[in-house]
């Protein structure tokens, strides 16, 4: 017999392994956008996801993906929830998935800017961030565009390997 | 199941699998939230605020389209693309919310697709035509702004699912500000002939800043980040002119109904397609 934490732990752990479709080498719980999977008294499974980017195009598919495995793994009733509270932010990113990123490549975030009360302070002076490049782990890199192919990127350059690579933003 | 390659999987579930792209879906942003509106809180009120900052961010995200294909560099051309998508996002779930409560159930083509310009409640800052760079910069820091100030204010409104809506969205247009806020600098502060437009594309929108402070309360921390930048710029703070009317009202522009016809053609052409 499965008790109803067992088959819950089931449930996250088919949905967890669903692939994020713009940063396929993490999951959507590498990713920090799987908030949750329960499983209902009546068999019913409800996962939950948080959208990273107000414009990300990818909800749908996600939602999608994630109820054709839970369906697949034999669970017939399976509801999928949009959840919009706490917001998303990069510091949702789990370390097995800022681990991934690096290994493909892609410079993981640092911290999230925090949020102080009052207004959001517009800083114009320039502001030197640290980015490692995560090819040879040099820390004198340059940003080349704050925008890329995907909301969560940023382009930068290496002067050390001279290698360019992408960097998921703070936010 | 496709395991071995992710747009395989995408693919699954649909019935058209002859799908060349991900989320061009019709689907509802707000699937699955909550949509009780808390007791307390006006529904029609509700309805029509959302509505008015969806259609802010739906025109705005139409015009930084336009650039797509005619940026300067293709890095501003993508920075614009991104901006844009953010504010189209907002305003997905912004007429999402709007569907959920003023009773009529539309969903988001509703209000994007179906509405006139006499329906429409952006500002009309927002639809103006694009003009130059510096124009578009220096709308963008004007409206990014106070979309911001707004918005800080609105995520801690007593309904849940706007304030959800703006707190996430104060994150996005933070870095739009900031993007906006740099270029406006760099311009004001480079050549002459940079500094020439961006001074005309100030005095262009000035006449519509009464317009934005009439709709909210939130003048004083607008005028300060403009005062920031312009300073920071080496440009004049732009003479505050007020025009009658307002696009919270429907009265708008003739730019608006163009951008409208453009927009919209596709969904009257063929009511209810999907692809």
């Amino acid at each position: 017999m499965v008790t109803a934490v067992g088959n819950a732990r089931r449930a996250w752990h088919i949905a967890e392994q669903v692939p994020d479709p713009e940063l396929p080498m993490l999951t959507l719980a590498d990713l920090g956008v799987l908030r949750g999977v329960e499983v209902g008294a009546d068999g019913t499974v409800v996962a939950r996801l948080t959208p990273t980017y107000s414009g990300c195009p990818a909800m749908a598919e996600m939602r999608a993906d994630v109820a054709a495995r839970l369906r697949g793994a034999g669970y017939t009733r399976v509801e999928i929830r949009t959840v919009l509270d706490p917001p998303w932010t990069s510091d949702w990113i789990t370390a097995e998935g800022r681990r991934k990123l690096t290994e493909h490549g892609i410079a993981p975030p640092g911290a999230a800017p925090r949020r102080a009360a009052g207004p959001v302070p517009l800083v114009l002076t320039p502001t030197r961030r640290t980015v490692p490049c995560p090819r040879c782990g040099a820390t004198d890199t340059e940003e080349t565009s704050r925008f890329s192919a995907t909301s969560c990127k940023a382009l930068h350059r290496c002067r050390a390997c001279r290698e360019p690579f992408e960097y998921v933003k703070e936010i | 199941m496709s395991d071995d390659h992710v747009y395989l999987s995408l693919a699954e579930g649909h019935e058209d699998d002859t799908r060349w792209a991900y989320g061009t879906g019709f689907e509802d942003p707000l699937h699955g939230v909550d949509t009780t509106v808390p007791e307390g809180v006006d529904a029609a009120s509700l309805a029509a605020d959302c509505v008015a900052l969806a259609d802010d961010a739906l025109v705005s995200a139409q015009r930084l389209a336009e650039w797509t294909t005619r940026a300067p560099e293709l890095e501003e051309e993508v920075a614009l693309a991104n901006i844009g998508l953010d504010l189209l996002g907002q305003a997905r779930l912004l007429y999402a919310r709007a569907g959920q409560v003023d009773g009529t159930g539309r969903g988001e083509d509703a209000y994007a697709y179906f509405r006139g310009a006499d329906d429409f409640r952006n500002v009309r800052l927002a639809e103006l035509p694009g003009g130059d760079f510096a124009f578009s910069v220096v709308r963008l820091l004007v409206l990014s702004s106070w979309r911001l100030a707004h918005f800080e204010e609105l995520s801690s409104h007593p309904d849940p699912v706007l304030a959800a809506v703006a707190a996430k969205g104060v994150k996005e247009l933070t870095y739009h500000r900031q993007y906006a806020a740099e270029w406006v600098v760099r311009l004001g502060d480079g050549t002459e002939e940079s500094h020439r437009r961006t001074r005309r594309a100030m005095e262009r929108i000035a006449p519509y800043f009464g317009e934005l402070f009439t709709a909210y309360d939130v003048r004083d921390e607008v005028v300060a980040v403009l005062r920031q930048v312009t300073e920071a710029a080496g440009l004049p703070m732009p003479v505050y002119r007020p025009l009658p009317g307002t696009g919270r009202a429907g009265e708008h522009t003739e730019h608006l109904a163009p951008l409208l016809a453009e927009l919209q053609s596709v969904a009257r052409a063929h009511p209810g397609a999907t692809w």
